[in-house]
């Protein structure tokens, strides 16, 4: 049996008098999509702040590779191979692909007694490493980043995060404010990261683009986990309910029923 | 599929001066930042060409805006940089005569050596420009509140202490020649010998934005403050060294200024509050930050200190310049909005190109 590579143990979080997340234990291992589901604050994003080192959990372990590992600040968790890529990805809209692509780990080049900026090699790597993961329109690393599509932006943030040694690729939301067809591009990327060899953590609340990736699925009720199970393990209607904690959903449906049967069978009028 | 788009991977050693590609393309040249502002360079230029005539083209006429371009530039530079990463910086107008009294005092008044006033001063403008990074990182308030206290707190700090010290707002300096050939002389009678220091600063400061990676962090800490120092950006120290560079930059002005006229002012300066940052935004840089280059903070220099200048050799009344200059201003900054969202979705075709081989 491997060693996961990431492993959470017991993590409770909590800010002040309020539990936000309570007892969370999860596996991650290599080359594996977990699917991390919930609704909105079901404690999805305090999970991932912890992951990445934002917050400290209140009690409870962390381990990568077997070892206990604490993070301080993000570079600390960055540090340990842990990458965030947030719902929008870049977040310097009015960098170059290149530029941004590098921030904080420019490539240099000797230029007389100075060590200058080689934007040749940045903006090769970056649109190299863009393709590789399947973008092929961008051909200019001088390019704006704000000027990509939603999913592109994407696919340069985890391309970045690839490229640096990342081994865990925490995605927060990517697929939350893209249309059908980028999503499924979106998607397509997740895979060629997994095949990569990246853990990667895929938060969402849509349950088809978690089933469609997924290898492995957690859902988070209220900060609590409600539910762990494999790929095959659920059908779709089984994870929305539970997401909705069940009753949400059966409330509705039963509303909707009292209402049909007290108006002759028809649905209710849209407002 | 050809993923090597550019075919020589292997670092060139070879190429000691690998100047930027010099490719002229509409859409390489629509990206650019500085493009709205070079439009309104030519414009500008134009318009007091035609309604200044000879004597506004004439050596003469270009010295007195060259001048006062001269002067701002060197402030605008560092301010430039400073509203790119996404700060103000309005104690320059205090810092210009703390410095230009600084020098007069130390080395007027006490006649103590040159050097040692010069250093005072720039030490004087590095302190202040130290104090506001650290309040600006220390307090996390808006630079735009921190800086507004240093420019009231130094200008009093001038005005009394002169008074005490030098018993007089004014002080006269005597510069010995040497001194007064390397900061405060006119080259061919007409042009301030601080133009060749505008040039040195721009190359310098062009060099940090364009080519080393501290101008790749600047952009990056403009664009976004959280993430650059995610990405490991020691932003609270590029903070420090960005306001130090602005406070040593005023500094440099004041004290070229009280060698130049041989005498120090405690009231001089004002104007470059806004001048410097009216002559920024004409240069295309946004003042949310994250955007913006050398270039087109040297144009937008240029095109206020034609206008501020060029009226005077015009038949119009002095008095409209500002109208020109508040007009000016907001048309160069819708132009530099369109040029920028042409940046943002304007493809390369040189890429193209260079992919189509």
């Amino acid at each position: 049996m491997n060693t996961p590579l990431l492993q959470l143990d017991g993590i409770n979080k909590s800010f002040g008098p309020i539990d936000v997340l309570h007892d969370i234990s999860l596996t991650v291992q290599r080359g594996e999509i977990l699917c991390l589901l919930g609704d909105n604050g079901a404690g999805k994003s305090t999970l991932i702040r912890i992951l990445s080192g934002v917050h400290k959990p209140s009690s409870g372990e962390m381990r990568m590779h077997g070892k206990a590992v604490a993070f301080d600040t993000p570079r600390d968790a960055s540090d340990h191979g842990i990458a965030t890529v947030h719902q929008f990805g870049g977040t310097f809209p009015l960098m170059s692909i290149g530029r941004s692509f590098f921030v904080g780990a420019e490539p240099t080049k000797p230029w007389g007694p100075f060590e200058v900026f080689d934007r040749r090699k940045a903006n090769e790597i970056a649109v190299r490493e863009m393709r590789q993961l399947g973008i092929t329109r961008i051909d200019d690393g001088n390019r704006l980043v704000g000027g990509l599509s939603g999913g592109e932006r994407q696919a340069l943030a985890i391309a970045r995060a690839v490229h640096f040694g990342a081994s865990v690729l925490i995605l927060d939301e990517p697929t939350a404010a893209l249309g059908v067809k980028e999503a499924a591009h979106v998607l397509r990327i997740i895979l060629q990261a997994r095949k990569k060899g990246v853990a990667v953590i895929f938060i969402t609340h849509n349950v088809v683009h978690a089933l469609t990736v997924g290898d492995h699925f957690a859902v988070l009720i209220r900060g609590a986990k409600a539910a762990d199970f494999r790929k095959g393990e659920k059908t779709r209607e089984e994870i929305t309910d539970l997401m909705a904690g069940g009753e949400a959903m059966a409330e509705l449906e039963a509303e909707i029923e009292s209402y049909m049967s007290s108006h002759d069978g028809h649905p209710p009028q849209p407002a | 599929m050809n993923t090597t788009t550019m075919s020589a991977p292997a670092p060139a050693a070879s190429t000691p001066a690998p100047v930027v590609a010099p490719t002229i393309s509409l859409g390489t040249l629509f990206r650019r930042p500085e493009t709205g502002s070079f439009i309104g360079l030519v414009s500008v230029f134009a318009f007091f060409a035609v309604f200044g005539g000879q004597t506004f083209l004439s050596a003469s006429g270009a010295a007195s805006w060259l001048n006062v371009a001269a002067e701002l530039g060197i402030i605008a530079l560092p301010v430039g940089l400073l509203m790119i990463a996404g700060h103000l910086d309005l104690s320059v107008g205090s810092v210009v005569p703390a410095s230009s009294m600084t020098v007069a005092i130390v080395s007027g008044h006490y006649g103590l050596p040159m050097p040692v006033g010069i250093a005072a001063a720039l030490g004087l403008g590095l302190a202040i420009g130290f104090l506001n990074g650290y309040l600006v990182v220390r307090t996390d308030l808006p630079s735009f509140v921190v800086t507004l206290a240093t420019l009231f707190a130094v200008a009093g700090l001038t005005l009394g202490l002169s008074v005490i010290v030098a018993g007089s707002t004014s002080v006269a300096l005597k510069a010995d020649p040497i001194t007064k050939t390397i900061f405060g002389d006119f080259i061919d009678g007409k042009f301030e010998v601080i133009l060749l220091w505008w040039i040195a600063a721009m190359l310098v400061v062009g060099f940090i934005l364009g080519r080393t990676k501290y101008g790749n962090w600047i952009l990056a800490l403009g664009g976004d403050k959280v993430s650059a120092r995610n990405a490991g950006i020691p932003t609270d120290r590029l903070n420090l060294a960005l306001y130090m560079g602005s406070g040593l930059c005023a500094s440099f002005v004041g004290m070229c200024q009280a060698i130049l006229y041989n005498s120090a002012q405690v009231s001089a300066g004002q104007s470059f509050i806004f001048n410097s940052i009216i002559a920024v935004v004409i240069g295309g840089v946004i003042l949310t930050g994250g955007y913006g280059s050398v270039i087109g903070i040297v144009l937008g220099t240029m095109t206020f200190s034609i206008v501020n200048q060029g009226i005077y050799y015009t038949g119009f009344d002095a008095n409209w310049a500002s109208l020109i200059i508040g007009v000016l201003l907001l048309a160069a900054v819708l132009l530099n909005n369109t040029f920028r969202s042409m940046a943002l979705t304007h493809a390369s075709p040189r890429a193209k190109g260079k992919t189509a081989k």
